[in-house]
Order: structure tokens, then sequence, then C-alpha cells
């Protein structure tokens, strides 16, 4: 690289390094410039329809929706940064609306068992997917293709419909809040903030980054990395299986079909990638998911504003997870360049 | 060793592998080895690819198990069961191929599994603070901030982010695997200097190395591995370059270079750049003749990789013009490269050249699918048997054309490279490190292999970060520097010529007038 050029390339990285470094991960930014984008030009098409973008019951109603989103999204934002991928989370959600109703049966009583039951089976779901992984080295794609089609598989064998139900004292979970803030906004925010400082700050998020940088260099670094990729998985079945009882607190019920309905799996995946995390591993971070996230939900609040037909409304966000993942890899290749 | 810093209570050698022995899915390729170092010492491990260094010293580092004999420290039996234990108890390794991430910074890297921590939380200020201050010890803190990212660093830098961490590690026993193969002389010459002082820290040092010269340069003892055994171990100043090579390859190896062409063996001009730039290179303007050789130096960045590219359309030209016997053309891709019978083997053959898990026969066909059918009746290479007939020419020794090639060695895998090009029928050919870890016996074997193309009406261009190759192989050379052409040289110029003109500094040597002079 020639004296010129790469000095300069040096100060724009320095630059780079120095905003990522605000925001709290590498190449967040452009994702929020896009949000800003997104929410200002929806704001004046709402206003330009009559309607106020910004009205406070507008706000609350696009957090509550990228709740249960967001939640999965900051897991698999985990599986993904560590180099793998989980595609059973949205039948895990299910699974879990379903263990929630049946345990809690109705009973106020019973809202703790089941909340603890649901969390152990989320963390056992994660342990599988992550012993499936590193033991018996299995794609993740495939590991997790298997058991999220295993989980369909007991699902239907069992359960028709809605099962079970949700005392109402379980409700403040998805109607609750705390002055004018959404219990589960509060929710989404603590779980956001969990999985960011444990990126960030903490020793597994450290090796996590290593272990989906490159798992041989982490490996010869000293690092165990089957524990560190079986960890991530717990955390995202743990993160799928809060989702699940967020939605069955809505729900007031079980419902076998409610995380595939909600095309979890894929649309946590295309949240994470928007957000800038690269799907090979070992790049990005949970605030750019959580941008990725909030975009999906604003496009999808202005649709619905709009009464965009659902078919269109697929096609275009289509069209925006390809174009932001195709801009990510513009900017790379242009850094690598320079 | 009278003055070892590091106790050796009972005057055991700090480091012994007594019969080591490993087996790979039923096949041996250690054989019983046993290699000692002490502290303060360096002990340079030899010999030729696949001859078993690198598993030994897996096995040393507990990435490898081994299936017999014995690791002692400090005359005490040790066992590793994964690097972390290696690593705990003293010994580090340095992989030639780094195990940096290139995403990550300095620190992170440094500390990657160890991180300093309070409770579960990343210590991150200790953590920069620990590794500057282990920079500064390798007098290199100026150049490498703890904060940077690894992937901005140079290969040079990485190399000592990479001693960095292992002297975090508190290493007693430092191994290094082929450390100067990616850096430039004076690079290399750094790392010697830095290798130096971890010696007078007492450090005890396994270096492998291919190149014969800093071995001598470094080592106090030397160890010849070949085929998984040990066939000796000499005291430096009893060794000689010639009978090394002997025991590494078993037979006597004179390395000579094929002769350089004859001028009337130098054709016309194949290939013209005027004024080419992208942006790495700068107004660059080179002729290819055919026949001729021409050697490409220059120091890592100094866009000696970026030519090549540029000219096979992998990263084309921005700016000047490119002739082709003549004709002005623009290459904007391999393919429109490879149409227009120009080959480039490059320096990286498992991720550039080959794909390593097909075999010799559909990656010798890889190049034939960039022509279309039309093409390649045209040139008339619509025999099935063309493989077969130019891994014959090339005397690729692989048991079937179905093997895979990633079970062949270096120099073979190469040949399969070559291969490759040679299907398309080439006028061109761009040699990017032809010989890059490639043992010392094949070596020659792929030189005569690249004058035997020239001498047969190819233009050559070969880039090497080797000087001897530079000079022994080419009819004319020319030096990058930063981007620019710093000049050309006649063949046989001297290594000092050359350096002067890649580095812009030293003594003004003979042919220093001649800068001017060239393209």
């Amino acid at each position: 690289m020639s004296a010129g050029s790469s000095s300069a390339g040096r100060e724009k990285v320095g630059m780079l390094s120095r905003v990522r470094g605000a925001l709290g991960s590498s190449s967040a930014w452009p994702i929020y410039i896009a949000l800003v984008i997104v929410v200002v030009s929806s704001a004046i098409i709402t206003a330009a329809n009559g309607d106020n973008f910004f009205a406070p019951a507008n706000i609350r109603d696009m957090l509550v929706r990228s709740v249960a989103l967001g939640i999965v999204s900051a897991g698999q934002t985990l599986v993904i940064v560590g180099g793998s991928l989980d595609l059973s989370v949205a039948n895990l959600i299910s699974v879990a609306t379903i263990v929630a109703a049946t345990v809690m049966g109705g009973d106020p009583g019973m809202v703790v068992v089941g909340v603890i039951a649901v969390l152990i089976m989320g963390a056992a779901v994660g342990l599988i997917n992550g012993l499936i992984i590193t033991k018996l080295r299995v794609n993740a794609f495939i590991a997790t293709l298997g058991t999220a089609l295993i989980m369909r598989g007991i699902l239907d064998a069992n359960f028709q419909g809605a099962s079970g139900s949700i005392p109402r004292e379980f409700g403040f979970l998805g109607y609750g809040s705390v002055g004018p803030v959404p219990i589960s906004v509060i929710l989404l925010a603590a779980v956001v903030a969990a999985v960011w400082f444990l990126l960030r700050g903490t020793r597994f998020g450290h090796r996590l980054y290593a272990v989906g940088g490159d798992e041989e260099t982490a490996r010869l670094s000293g690092v165990r990395t089957h524990r560190i990729i079986i960890g991530a998985h717990v955390l995202c079945s743990l993160c799928a299986v809060i989702t699940g009882l967020f939605i069955a607190s809505r729900l007031r019920a079980g419902d076998p079909y409610v995380g595939s309905a909600g095309g979890y799996d894929l649309e946590s995946i295309a949240a994470v990638v928007v957000g800038g995390t690269i799907l090979a591993g070992g790049r990005g971070g949970v605030i750019g998911t959580i941008g990725g996230v909030f975009i999906l939900a604003v496009l999808d609040n202005l649709f619905n504003l709009l009464e965009v037909n659902a078919f269109l409304k697929d096609v275009i966000r289509g069209v925006i997870i390809i174009a932001a993942v195709a801009l990510y890899a513009l900017q790379r290749r242009g850094k690598g360049a320079s | 060793m009278s003055e070892t810093p590091n106790g050796t209570p009972n005057g055991a050698p700090l480091l012994q592998m007594r019969g080591i022995e490993k087996n790979f899915v039923g096949v041996k390729v250690l054989h019983g080895v046993d290699l000692e170092c002490r502290a303060g010492e360096v002990h340079a491990v030899v010999g030729e690819n696949g001859a078993g260094k690198s598993t030994l010293m897996k096995v040393l580092a507990g990435a490898h198990q081994p299936d017999g004999g014995k690791v002692l420290l400090d005359g005490e039996e040790v066992s590793f069961r994964h690097t972390q234990d290696a690593q705990k108890r003293g010994i580090s390794i340095i992989y030639q191929e780094f195990n940096l991430l290139p995403d990550r910074t300095v620190a992170q890297n440094v500390f990657l599994g160890r991180e300093p921590h309070r409770g579960p939380l990343v210590d991150r200020r200790e953590m920069d603070r620990a590794t500057a201050e282990i920079l500064g010890d390798l007098d290199a803190d100026a150049a490498i901030r703890p904060g940077k990212l690894v992937g901005d660093l140079s290969v040079a830098q990485q190399q000592t982010v990479e001693i960095a961490k292992a002297l975090s590690l508190n290493a007693r026993v430092l191994v290094m695997d082929e450390p100067t193969a990616a850096l430039s002389t004076t690079e290399a010459e750094r790392l010697f200097e830095q290798v130096r002082r971890l010696q007078e820290r007492g450090l005890a040092i396994l270096y492998i190395s291919h190149r014969l010269k800093e071995v001598f340069e470094l080592a106090s003892r030397i160890t010849v591995l070949k085929d998984g055994q040990r066939v000796g171990t000499l005291v430096t100043e009893e060794a000689t370059p010639g009978g090394l090579v002997r025991m590494m390859v078993g037979r006597d190896l004179d390395h000579y270079y094929p002769p350089r062409a004859e001028p009337e063996d130098i054709g016309e001009v194949r290939l013209r750049v005027s004024g080419g730039g992208t942006d790495v290179l700068r107004d660059v303007s080179i002729e290819l003749k055919a026949g001729e050789v021409v050697g490409v130096a220059g120091l890592q960045g100094s866009g000696r990789t970026e030519l090549a590219r540029a000219i096979f359309g992998a990263d084309p030209f921005d700016e000047g013009t490119l002739e082709l016997g003549g004709r002005k053309i623009r290459i904007r891709s391999p393919r429109q490269a490879i149409q227009n019978r120009i080959g480039f083997v490059t320096e990286d053959r498992k991720a550039e050249g080959l794909i390593p898990v097909r075999s010799v026969r559909e990656n010798g066909r890889l190049g034939l699918r960039a022509l279309g059918s039309r093409a390649r009746r045209e040139r008339g290479l619509t025999g099935q048997d063309l493989v077969e007939e130019l891994t014959r020419a090339v005397e690729l020794r692989a048991r079937s054309l179905e093997q895979e090639v990633r079970f062949l060695s270096g120099g073979n895998q190469q040949k399969v490279v070559l291969t490759k090009w040679l299907a398309v029928k080439p006028e061109i050919l761009l040699f990017d490190e032809p010989t890059r870890g490639i043992d010392v016996g094949a070596k020659a074997g792929i030189h005569e292999l690249i004058r035997k193309l020239a001498r047969q009406g190819m233009a050559v261009l070969m880039i090497s970060s080797e000087l001897p190759e530079v000079i022994g192989m080419s009819d004319r050379i020319v030096v990058l520097r930063n981007g620019d052409i710093a000049g050309e040289l006649p063949a046989g110029a001297s290594e000092s010529d050359i350096m002067f003109l890649a580095t812009g500094e030293g003594d003004v040597g003979e042919h220093a007038g001649r800068e001017a002079e060239g393209s």
C-alpha cells in the first residue's frame, strides 16, 4: 500500500472506529442513519396523510411491536457473532407459550413456576443445539433446522390450537406499564442492555467474537471454543423463550403456531444482518441489531397506516434487507481498497 | 550453559521431548522424535515440508496429543490436553499463518482467552496498559498502539503482536514456525533482533525455517527432521549449509538456477503497460517480452502483488493503457485475462489457486471453463487427456488424477496450478511467490519449469520476496517502491542494488545511476 493512500485510509479508519466505539459495536452507525431517514420520511408521509407519526400512542405501539422480534434478535445476535445461527427460535417461541400456558393453567400461584419451567426448557433446547453443533459437528444451519422440525412435530402432534391458560396476573408483562413506559419495552431494553454488556464488557463476549472471527485462532489461543458456542446457544434460546413468555402474556394462552406464523427465525436473522452483524461471525453487535428491528417496525407501522397490501409489504422488506447488506458489503470493500 | 538465567536446577535442559510418536488415521507421521532446548538457546528445526516439524510443534503446544513418548519441562514430565495447558506451563507457539483476529484490537488479540478481569468483566484499561508495556519491551510501542485493529497493521507488525501475545503468557519456551516467510529483508532483520532479545531474557526458542541463512545466523544448534524422524542434531559451528541440505533431502542438492535467456531467445513485446495506476500503483510502465523472465522485487506492500492483480484484471488498472501484442485492450476481469491468454499463479495456492477438495483433473480444467467452447476448439484444447498430458509435462507426483489436491505436497500443488494455466495455452504467465512454502528439493523443479516455459516462448513475470530467487531467475529485474517503479536492473544485479532501489536508502550501489533507465 502506498504511503499516501494508506495514511489517509488510516485516518478514516481512526474516525470510523471512534464513531464505532461511541455506538458500542463495530459498523452499527449506518443503520442509525438509515433509521433516522426512515423515521423522517415516515413522519412526512404520515403527516401528509393527516396523521401524527410521533403521537405517543403510535410510538408506544411501534415499540411494543418491536419487543418480540427485538428480544429474539438480541439472542440471535449472540449466536451469529459466534459464527453460528439459530433457525429453531420460531418454533421454540411456540413451545414456550404452550409450556407457559400449560404449567400456569390459569392459576396465579403457578406463574413463577411457569416462568422457571419455560426458562429451563429454553436453556435445555439451547444446550442441545450447542451440543449438536460442537460435539456432533453438525453445521448450525442443519442442526437448528433439525431441532426446529422436532419441536414442530411435537407441537403438531399434540396441540391443534390455543392451549392452556395464562392467568390475568401474568398479563402485566404484555400490557402493564410503568408510567407511560410499557413494561415489555423495559424488558426489551433490559435484554438488549444485558446482551450489549455481555458482548462488550465480559470475557465471554470477547471470546465469542474471537470464536466467530476464527474458531481455530481462538482454540489455539486457549479459548474453550465449544463452551463459548454452547453458551451462546443457551443464551439465544433463553431470549427466544423470554419472547415466548411475552407473547403468551399478551395472548393469555399458548399457541402452537405463533412463532412460525411470526416468522421469527428468518426475521431475527434479517434484523441481525441489517444491523451490520456479519453472518460469518466475528463482527457486529446488538446495538446494530436493535436498529435493524426498529427499521423493520417503523416500516411496518408506515405500511399499516398507508394500508399497503401485505404482499407488497414483503416485497419492499425483501428489497430493504438486500439493499442493507449490499451496502455493508460495498462499504467494507471500499475500506479494504483504501 | 552456565549463564542460563531460567532455573534448570538439575542441569536438565528446560525442554526435552523424548521419543515422540504421532499417527494420523493410521499413518505414522512422527517416529520417536527427540528434541531438546535450553533456556536462552535458539534451537533451529529444519526439514522439508511434510518432515513432521509442524506436527512436532503442535504436540508440544498441546494442539495434538502424542501417541507415544514424553515431554519434559525442567526434567519433569508434563502432558497437555489443550493448548491452554501448554500455555499455562509457559509454552507458546507462533504459527506460520498468524492466529490473529483482524477485526479485534491489538490488546484484545494479545490477551485473547486470558483477558484481565474484575469478576466477569474485562478490565480494558489494564489490558491496554499491559499490552503497551509488553510492546514497549519489544521496542514497538510507538508504532503499534493497543487499541488499533490488527487488520490495519502490516504483516511485520502483526508478527510483533504475535510475539507480544507469547510474552504476555510468560512464555519460557517459544516456538516460531517460519517466522520470516512473509517478511521483507529489513523486517526480518528487525525480527532477528527481537529474537535475540528474547534469547537474552532466557527464553528457549525453537526456530523453524526453510531459510538456512537465518538458521545459521540465529541458532546455536540445529535439528534436522526427515519423514517424521530425527536425522540428527548439529552444533551450528560444525554444520555447513550443504551438509544440512543433504540431511534434509537425503541427497546432495546443488541448488543452481537454470541458465538465463540468450538475447536471441527474447522475442517481441507481448504485453505493455503504460502509466498504469490503481489505488496502490502509480504511473507504472512495464513490458513483458516473449521468452523472457522479468523478476519483480520490492518490499512487502510495495505493490508487487497488486501489479500482477492489475494486469490479470483481478483489481484492474484505473489509469493508463495496456497493450497485448501491440493491440490496446482493457482487461476488467480475470475471465477476460484468461481469454487473452494471461495466466496468474497466485501467492496463496490454497485460497486463490486451487480448490483443495476437488481432484487434480478438475482443478486442471478450471481455467478451461473460462473459455467458451469455440475458443477451446480454436486453441485445440478439446482433447480429454490434455490435463493428463500436462501433468506428465510438469512431472506431477499424485496417486491419480482423481486425487484431491489438498493431499498433495506444496510443490505438487503448485504443479497443479501450473497445469491449470498451461491447459489454456497462455502466452503470458504471472507468478507471485512461485516457491513460497515449497521444499528445497521441489523448488529447483519449479524454477526449471518456469525457465522451460520461457524458453518455449512464454512471457513471464515473476514476483518474489526472496532476492536469491529473483536474481537467479530473472533476465531483467523491476523493483517497486510504494507503488512506483523505483528502477530496473539487468540480469545478475546484486542484492544490495535491489535493496537500494526497494528501500530508497543505504549505500549508493554501482547500479544507482540506472534508476532512471528502467521502463
